[in-house]
C-alpha cells in the first residue's frame, strides 16, 4: 500500500471514523461521499462520524492459509463485527484463545500494526479486536 | 499551582516466558536464574505490538479514565528505547489514535530506562509555566535482550501513560529532582539490534549510587523519610535491585509491594517505574504519600514526591482495566513461539 493510501485512511484505521449520511442517518464504515439510499439528497449531507469502540463477533473464520505478511500470527481469526451503531466491520481478532471465539463475543477494538513496507518501509497500523474484559 | 497527574492508563501484553524455558534453551539453570533475578516470568509482545500500540493502548486507558477533551492536550512525549523508527516520532501516531492533534507539541525521548519519567517532568515544567493546560507522559519498551545474554531473562514489554494538568489532580506532584552522571553501564550504539552492559558495574556505581543519591536528596530536599510514605517505586530492572535500594533507605516490603511488578512482568524498561506507580496509584487512598525514584543506565535517577488527592475519590478508575487486569489471563510461550514473537527468526521473502 503506498504511504499516502495509508494516511488518507489513518482517521478510520485508528480511530473507525466513517460517515453519517446527514439525511437519512444511516451510519457508513469506511467513509463515502455519498450514501447510496439517499444519493443526491445527501451530496453535502455527509459528515465524519466515530463509530463506537465496542462490539459483538457477527460472525468469523479461522485463517490457516495466510498471506505471507500474516504467516508469523496464523492460524487467527477475522471477523465480522458488529458494532454498536449497527455497522459491520470485518477485522481480525487478537489475544484471543480460538476455540473460545463464538458469535456474540463482546470485542472491543485496540491499535495493532497490520503490515509493513519492508524492513525500510513504512509500519501500517490500523484497528484490530480483543475480546472485551 | 498544584501540578499532579490527571490521569493514567496502563498496559501490558497477554504473553510470557519464564526464566526456566530461556535458560532450558541455553543449557543454564534458567530457574535458579529466575531466583536470583527474582523474576517468575517476564512479559512478550505479540507480534503485531511495539512501542506505539502498547503506548496507544496505555493512552487510550489513561483518557477514558477522564472526561478531558484530548484537544486540550499540549505535549506528548513517548520516553522508550525501543522506538519502531530511528526517525519518524512514536508520538504523533499516538497523539492522532487519541484524537489529539494538530495543535500539540510532540517528541520520542530516550534515556534507557527513565525516558517516561524524563517526560512526566517535562509536561510538569510546560503545566506549570502555563504553556499548556495538559501533557501526557508515556513510558513504554518492548525491550531486547541479545538471545543467550543475561538480559534475555528480564527484558520484557509494557507500558503506562500519564495526564499531567494543574486542576482536578488525583495525585499532586509535591517535588521532582533528578541526579545525572556520564556512567556507561549500558548502551545500544545505534543500528546494532541488542544492548550491551557493563555487567556487574550496573550495580553499584551505577543503579545504586544514582537511584540512593536521588532518593537521599528528596529526603533532605521535603525534610521527610521513609515512614513519611505509604508506598514507594524503584526502578526495577529485576526483582533483587529494588528490593536491596529499598531496605538500604529504609522501606519496607509492604511500602514496595504494589509498586514492584518486575517479578511478574520481567522489565518493561522505559515502562518500569510509570507501570509500577499505576499499580500504587491502582490501590491509592486519599493523603497517602508515594515515593518514586526512576534509573536510566548512561546514568540518571528521576525522584517524586507525590500525595494522593481527594480527587481519586471520584476518578473513574474502572473505566479502565488496572495492571493487576493485566497480570491475569496471560498465555505462556515455549522458546520456539518466543522465538518468533520477537523476530529472532530469519524469515524467507519478507
Amino acid at each position: 500500500m503506498s504511504v499516502a493510501r495509508h494516511w488518507r485512511e489513518t482517521p478510520g484505521r485508528y480511530n473507525l471514523v466513517g460517515t453519517r449520511c446527514g439525511s437519512c442517518g444511516k451510519v457508513y464504515f469506511p467513509r463515502r461521499s455519498l450514501c447510496p439510499e439517499c444519493r443526491r439528497a445527501s451530496l453535502g449531507k455527509m459528515e465524519s462520524y466515530k463509530l463506537k469502540d465496542e462490539g459483538t463477533v457477527f460472525t468469523y473464520s479461522v485463517i490457516h492459509e495466510a498471506p505471507i505478511e500474516n504467516s508469523i500470527l496464523k492460524p487467527y481469526a477475522v471477523a465480522m463485527v458488529m458494532t454498536g451503531d449497527g455497522v459491520l466491520i470485518t477485522a481480525q481478532l487478537v489475544d484471543v484463545d480460538i476455540d473460545k471465539i463464538h458469535i456474540g463475543m463482546p470485542v472491543r477494538a485496540v491499535l495493532r500494526k497490520i503490515g509493513e513496507d519492508g524492513r525500510e518501509g513504512i509500519v501500517n497500523y490500523g484497528y484490530k479486536f480483543t475480546p472485551k474484559s | 499551582m498544584d501540578v499532579g497527574i490527571v490521569s493514567y492508563g496502563a498496559y501490558v501484553p497477554r504473553y510470557r516466558i519464564t526464566p526456566a524455558e530461556i535458560g532450558r534453551i541455553w543449557g543454564i539453570d534458567g530457574d535458579a536464574m529466575g531466583k536470583g533475578l527474582l523474576i517468575h516470568m517476564k512479559s512478550v509482545p505479540s507480534p503485531d505490538e511495539d512501542v506505539i500500540t502498547i503506548a496507544t493502548e496505555a493512552a487510550r486507558n489513561m483518557m477514558s479514565r477522564c472526561d478531558v477533551d484530548p484537544h486540550d492536550i499540549g505535549a506528548i512525549y513517548v520516553g522508550s528505547e525501543s522506538h519502531p523508527y530511528a526517525v519518524k516520532p512514536s508520538g504523533t501516531v499516538v497523539a492522532e489514535a487519541i484524537c489529539a492533534t494538530p495543535n500539540l507539541t510532540a517528541a520520542d525521548l530516550e534515556f534507557a530506562c527513565k525516558a517516561g519519567t524524563a517526560g512526566i517532568q517535562m509536561c510538569m515544567g510546560l503545566v506549570g509555566s502555563g504553556m499548556i493546560k495538559y501533557g501526557v507522559a508515556i513510558g513504554a519498551d518492548t525491550s531486547q535482550g541479545a538471545p543467550g545474554d543475561a538480559l534475555e531473562y528480564s527484558a520484557s514489554a509494557g507500558g503506562a501513560a500519564y495526564l499531567i494538568g494543574s486542576g482536578n489532580v488525583i495525585a499532586r506532584i509535591n517535588k521532582t529532582l533528578s541526579f545525572t552522571t556520564d556512567t556507561p553501564d549500558f548502551w545500544r550504539r545505534e543500528g546494532s539490534p541488542y544492548p550491551s552492559h557493563g555487567g556487574r558495574f550496573t550495580g553499584e556505581p551505577a543503579y545504586f549510587k544514582h537511584i540512593g543519591s536521588a532518593a537521599k536528596m528528596l529526603f533532605s530536599e521535603m525534610g521527610t523519610g521513609p515512614k513519611d510514605y505509604a508506598h514507594a517505586v524503584f526502578h526495577q530492572p529485576n526483582g533483587k535491585f529494588p528490593t536491596r535500594i529499598a531496605k538500604e533507605l529504609g522501606f519496607s516490603d509492604v511500602q514496595i509491594k504494589h509498586g514492584l511488578l518486575t517479578p511478574y512482568i520481567g522489565n518493561t524498561y522505559s515502562g518500569a517505574v510509570p507501570l509500577g506507580l499505576a499499580s500504587v496509584l491502582d490501590n491509592a487512598k486519599p493523603g497517602e504519600r508515594i515515593f518514586v525514584v526512576a534509573y536510566g543506565s548512561g546514568a540518571g535517577s528521576d525522584a517524586f514526591d507525590i500525595t494522593v488527592t481527594d480527587d481519586i475519590l471520584r476518578y473513574n478508575r474502572q473505566a479502565a482495566p488496572t495492571v493487576a487486569d493485566r497480570l491475569k489471563d496471560t498465555v505462556q510461550l515455549d522458546y520456539g513461539r518466543y522465538a518468533k514473537f520477537k523476530g529472532k527468526i530469519l524469515m524467507g521473502g519478507i
